[in-house]
Order: C-alpha cells, then sequence, then structure tokens
C-alpha cells in the first residue's frame, strides 16, 4: 500500500486533535476503580456519533473528499475514542470486585455506542442534518 | 498536565492515529474487508500495550505520552462501533455480534496479559 502523505498528515492532525480533547476531559471528570468513568464513556460516543455522521455524509451525500474522511474520521474520531482505556478501565473494576459497575460499563458502552451511530446515520440518510 | 506534556500527548496520538491507519490496511489487504480483522488487530494489539504501561506503573507524565497520548488514540471505540453497525445493517447478525464478543474478551484478555507482562518489566 502506497500513503499519500497528506492523507497521513490529516490523520495526524485529526489524532492531534482528538487526544488532546480526550486528555482535557480526563483531566476535568477524573474517576476511580469505584466509580463511572464519564471521561472515556462521553468521548466514546460522542466520537462513534461524529463517526456515524461523517462517514455516512461522505459516502452517500457528498462527492468523495479526498481528506475529510482522513482528518474527521481516520484522525479526529479515531483518536477522540479509544478501546484500549476501556478495557484497561474495565480490568481495575474487577479488580476492585465491582463487576456489576464493570458489566453496566461495557453493556451501556457498546448499546449507547452502537445507538449514536445507528442515530447519526439515519439522520444524514433522511436529510436531517446538513452542513 | 503541563502544556509541554500535553503538547507530546497530541503528537503521539497523531502517530497512534497513523499506526492505526497503516495497521488496518496491511491487515484488511491480506484479509479482506469482509470483517474488520483491521480494527481488531488495532485494538487488541493496542489493549496488550495499554496493559503493559499500566503494569510497568510508569509515572504520570509518561502515562500520559505514551498511554493517553498513543495507546488511546491508536486504538478506537468508534471505528469498531460503525463497523458493528454496517454489518448489522448488512443483514449480518452473527458477524456484528461475534465483532463485539471477540473484540470484548479477547481485548479483556490482551490487557491482563499486558499488564501482567508489563509487571514482569
Amino acid at each position: 500500500m502506497r500513503a499519500d502523505p497528506r492523507e497521513l498528515a490529516a490523520i495526524f492532525c485529526g489524532g492531534f486533535l482528538g487526544a488532546v480533547a480526550r486528555a482535557e476531559l480526563g483531566e476535568w471528570l477524573p474517576h476511580s476503580a469505584s466509580s463511572w468513568p464519564w471521561a472515556t464513556f462521553i468521548v466514546n460516543v460522542v466520537g462513534a456519533f461524529v463517526l456515524g455522521y461523517v462517514v455516512t455524509r461522505l459516502q452517500e451525500r457528498l462527492p468523495l473528499s479526498a481528506y475529510r474522511r482522513p482528518f474527521l474520521g481516520t484522525g479526529l474520531c479515531g483518536a477522540l475514542t479509544t478501546f484500549s482505556t476501556v478495557q484497561v478501565e474495565i480490568l481495575a473494576m474487577l479488580d476492585g470486585r465491582h463487576v456489576a459497575l464493570a458489566v453496566a460499563y461495557v453493556a451501556a458502552s457498546v448499546s449507547l455506542g452502537f445507538l449514536a451511530v445507528a442515530a447519526a446515520t439515519n439522520l444524514v440518510r433522511r436529510g436531517v442534518v446538513r452542513a | 498536565m503541563s502544556a509541554g506534556v500535553l503538547l507530546g500527548l497530541g503528537l503521539l496520538g497523531g502517530v497512534g492515529a497513523i499506526a492505526r491507519f497503516l495497521l488496518d490496511g496491511a491487515v484488511s489487504a491480506r484479509l479482506g474487508r469482509a470483517f474488520p480483522y483491521g480494527t481488531l488487530a488495532v485494538n487488541l494489539s493496542g489493549a496488550f500495550a495499554l496493559g503493559v504501561l499500566v503494569g510497568a506503573q510508569l509515572g504520570e507524565n509518561a502515562y500520559a505520552l505514551a498511554g493517553t497520548g498513543f495507546a488511546g488514540a491508536y486504538t478506537t471505540f468508534s471505528t469498531w462501533m460503525l463497523e458493528t453497525h454496517r454489518l448489522a445493517e448488512d443483514g449480518r447478525t452473527r458477524a456484528a455480534v461475534a465483532n463485539l464478543a471477540v473484540s470484548l474478551a479477547l481485548g479483556l484478555l490482551a490487557a491482563w496479559l499486558g499488564r501482567e507482562a508489563g509487571g514482569l518489566l
């Protein structure tokens, strides 16, 4: 695969912003192993919604744009959201025997993340959201 | 968090996003895009890596850079959800459920193994 340097630059810029936004929210909303990880939860659900919007919009309702998807999708949403942090948070909950919290956190993240993609996709397809 | 650490965290986040793009592309080129193996490979390797960093008990700044910056941005929740949604939408319900279950089960295992390995460092 030959990578387009400008595409990589777009991914880098989006990744920079996404990581910084996630870190800043984490500073604002600290949590322990016995409390709900609001920062990770919020970035993941919001990022899933935005990615569902961006990808559907660029694939189905606009001509393909070369650098929006890498910047907004792969870069920003990809780096704003995180899978590894969720797994480490769950391990910490299980260490502290907060099993119900861990199960609720996984279930809520996955179901709301999925619904966020579905909602954004449907809004774009119905033409409810423009811009 | 100091401005310098935040800047470094952002730079490593950008590098993590590029690493995710390249590994996803390489895996998908070999295994195809019928099932999202690329994102699975990224998320499992990233969960292992973050586990190692936790197990190694890094200092606050080092963890912010390598963990929150690189590993956090390298792995992705949004793409995982998007790909699961598209599988379900295409009527491939079993593949969608498998994508959730396999990622979660192996992701937790990878993070745990990483943490054990990191504890040995």
